[in-house]
């Protein structure tokens, strides 16, 4: 063996062990969401799945009774109705709203521009959870507590100014002179925007979609405090239903977790290919 | 008719001023180049006429009518950029016809423009590939049909040829004069290559730190330029050109470099200068030439000195010298093997000496 071969045994060595690192509390998670409860409480760990079957997501859905804790069915489609409207609304605004804001940043001059650009990016510094308190005092005040509209407020405010920062970057790319020739070539700037630099973006834009749309779908400490009922529980608040006084029930809770893991899962395919350029494309020489 | 003109406008960006209270009228179909180094306002004043910048100060018109609070897109102008600017995501089709299709033109309609002006630039074969798929020359090429195909009043190209490599430039060189024959419309071109202003222009602006040095045709430029800074920005190689002062020396006025050499003022200028006058006075590299090697002028005056270097061309040779302690350059077209170090008699024709004024930088 030579030098190179070791060199690339150690490497793929590492990596395994690395993948392994990541991916086994996931993985975990799958297994134990299959698996009766009995199996996941079990001393010694059972390692290897005896029996799987899908009888919490039975449950979960179909509110079926046998073999899951008796406890009643949670009700996990209204949880997915308010993660999907919040989630998809939110994105939707924040992307409108940053892409804007990041054309802006990198087309205008205006005074303070990195200043301005330096304050949006601190507000990230912020841990979001640090606000909870003060957002549910306000929230509780003008009567947002356990509504859309709240949270919906607050993941918008949390993506903007990411979505800022990445777009900025690529919308830095497109050469000025791309929109300068739209407009003699009789666009308004509008237009300009619309048919050159919007397509031409469209990576960026597309990764900071995604981005939004993740921390939205998959954010818990803030809206377990804002949201107080099905009105406007997401999925990820939904999860501690399976926690009662004295008892967890890991293999519903896990359930539960695969099931909103799958959309996100989903969706991050969907738009790999523009992710990829988006992060790189953008971030090099932004 | 589109003749455009300049009537005293000015450029500020921040407290800089790019362009300061220019003039300028160009004439219907004409091929007007604006050249000058970097930073001397050329671009600034192409962007302006475009609509791309704010004007300042002053007004610019097209025809006769208006264009300072117009926006690009009324002005009827194309214009060709330095990095082409293609749009990525359309085919080369798509890219002639968008000004077409923005402007609500009928189908039928914009791909029987698209056709003519693709034919025209002799890109037809590629209409329907991406700009990524194409080679710098025939993404010019696109660049410019782009523009014609809206048959605009006025072209602007904006150094159209700096990303090209050497010998693309000189090709697409003479198809932008071909260009310009087929189409016969008002073109502003701004270069810094002194060679492409030469070569393409009906006539030059050459301008620095944003005000006009001359306006001319080439052939004006180089024979007579008005100022120091245009003698030794047209012309290649650069325009020989050495401080003196006017002394008196034999009862007629000469001039006399910092090393202490003594050439006397050419006949038709002894009137112009006076005693102790700052000057320089330049000349091209043919009209100082190896006695040994090229024809005597008639009004000559002579040194002796040892070349530097010699630089072989074919049809000429470029031989560096000193001329005291400045570096000069004669042009030899007498094919003679000149070596490093060879000791010349080399005549210098006085009445092709021209002399500018130290201070205000003016020919005299």
């Amino acid at each position: 063996m030579n030098k190179k071969q070791i060199n690339n045994i150690l490497i793929w060595f590492s990596a395994i062990i690395l993948i392994i690192l990541i991916m086994t509390p996931g993985l975990w998670v799958v297994l134990t969401a299959f698996r009766p409860q009995v199996d996941v409480m079990a001393k010694p760990a059972v390692w290897i799945p005896r029996n799987l079957n899908l009888i919490q997501f039975e449950t979960m859905l179909f509110g079926g009774s046998e073999g899951s804790m008796g406890r009643s069915p949670i009700p996990v489609l209204s949880y997915l109705r308010n993660s999907l409207i919040i989630s998809f609304t939110s994105t939707f605004i924040a992307v409108l709203v940053g892409t804007i804001g990041g054309y802006g940043f990198a087309r205008h001059n205006f005074k303070h521009k990195n200043k301005y650009f330096l304050l949006i990016m601190l507000t990230r510094t912020i841990p979001g959870i640090s606000l909870s308190l003060p957002i549910f005092i306000i929230f509780s005040k003008i009567g947002l507590i356990d509504t859309h509209i709240g949270i919906i407020l607050v993941f918008v405010a949390l993506n903007i100014p990411f979505t800022i920062w990445l777009t900025d970057g690529f919308f830095r790319q497109i050469p000025r002179a791309m929109s300068e020739v739209a407009m003699t070539d009789g666009c308004t700037k509008l237009q300009a925007f619309w048919h050159i630099e919007l397509p031409l973006s469209r990576s960026g834009i597309a990764s900071a979609g995604i981005f939004a749309f993740l921390i939205s779908w998959n954010e818990y400490a803030l809206v377990s405090n804002l949201a107080r009922s099905t009105d406007s529980k997401t999925l990820t608040v939904g999860l501690m239903d399976f926690t009662a006084q004295f008892t967890i029930n890991w293999p519903g809770m896990c359930a539960l977790a695969v099931f909103i893991i799958i959309p996100a899962l989903i969706l991050t395919f969907m738009v790999q290919k523009h992710l990829v350029t988006g992060l790189t494309f953008g971030g090099v020489k932004g | 008719m589109a003749k455009v003109s300049l009537q005293g406008v000015s450029k500020f960006y921040g407290k800089v001023q790019a362009v300061k209270k220019i003039d300028l009228e160009i004439i219907d179909k004409e091929f007007l180049v604006l050249v000058g180094p970097s930073g001397c306002g050329k671009s600034s004043s192409l962007r302006m006429i475009a609509g791309l910048e704010e004007i300042d100060e002053g007004v610019i018109k097209i025809g006769d009518k208006e264009m300072n609070n117009l926006e690009p897109r009324e002005r009827n102008v194309s214009m060709v950029f330095q990095n082409y600017a293609l749009y990525p995501h359309m085919t080369v089709e798509e890219n002639l016809g968008f000004s077409l299709k923005i402007a609500g033109l009928a189908k039928t309609e914009i791909e029987e423009r698209v056709h003519e002006a693709a034919g025209i630039l002799d890109i037809t074969e590629f209409l329907q590939r991406k700009p990524s798929q194409l080679s710098g020359g025939q993404r010019q090429r696109v660049a410019m049909g782009r523009a014609i195909v809206r048959r605009p009043d006025v072209f602007l190209f904006d150094e159209p040829l700096s990303n090209l490599d050497a010998k693309l430039r000189n090709q697409m060189r003479t198809e932008i004069k071909r260009l310009h024959q087929k189409v016969s419309t008002t073109i502003v071109y701004v270069t810094h290559d002194q060679v492409e202003a030469m070569t393409l222009a009906d006539r030059i602006v050459i301008m620095k730190d944003g005000i006009i040095e001359q306006i001319g045709t080439p052939l004006d430029l180089f024979e007579r330029p008005a100022t120091k800074f245009v003698a030794t920005f047209i012309g290649s190689p650069s325009m020989n050109m050495i401080k003196a002062s006017i002394i008196k020396h034999n009862d007629k006025l000469s001039m006399k470099t910092k090393d202490g050499i003594i050439v006397p003022v050419p006949k038709d200028k002894q009137n112009s200068v006076s005693e102790g006058q700052k000057i320089s006075f330049g000349f091209r590299a043919e009209d100082i030439v190896p006695l040994k090697f090229g024809q005597k002028p008639s009004s000559a005056w002579e040194m002796q000195s040892s070349v530097n270097l010699a630089e072989p061309l074919g049809t000429e040779t470029l031989i560096f010298t000193n001329f005291g302690e400045i570096e000069i350059v004669s042009r030899m077209f007498t094919p003679e093997q000149v070596k490093s170090n060879d000791v010349l008699d080399f005549a210098l024709n006085l009445d092709r000496t021209y002399l500018f004024d130290e201070n205000s930088g003016l020919a005299i």
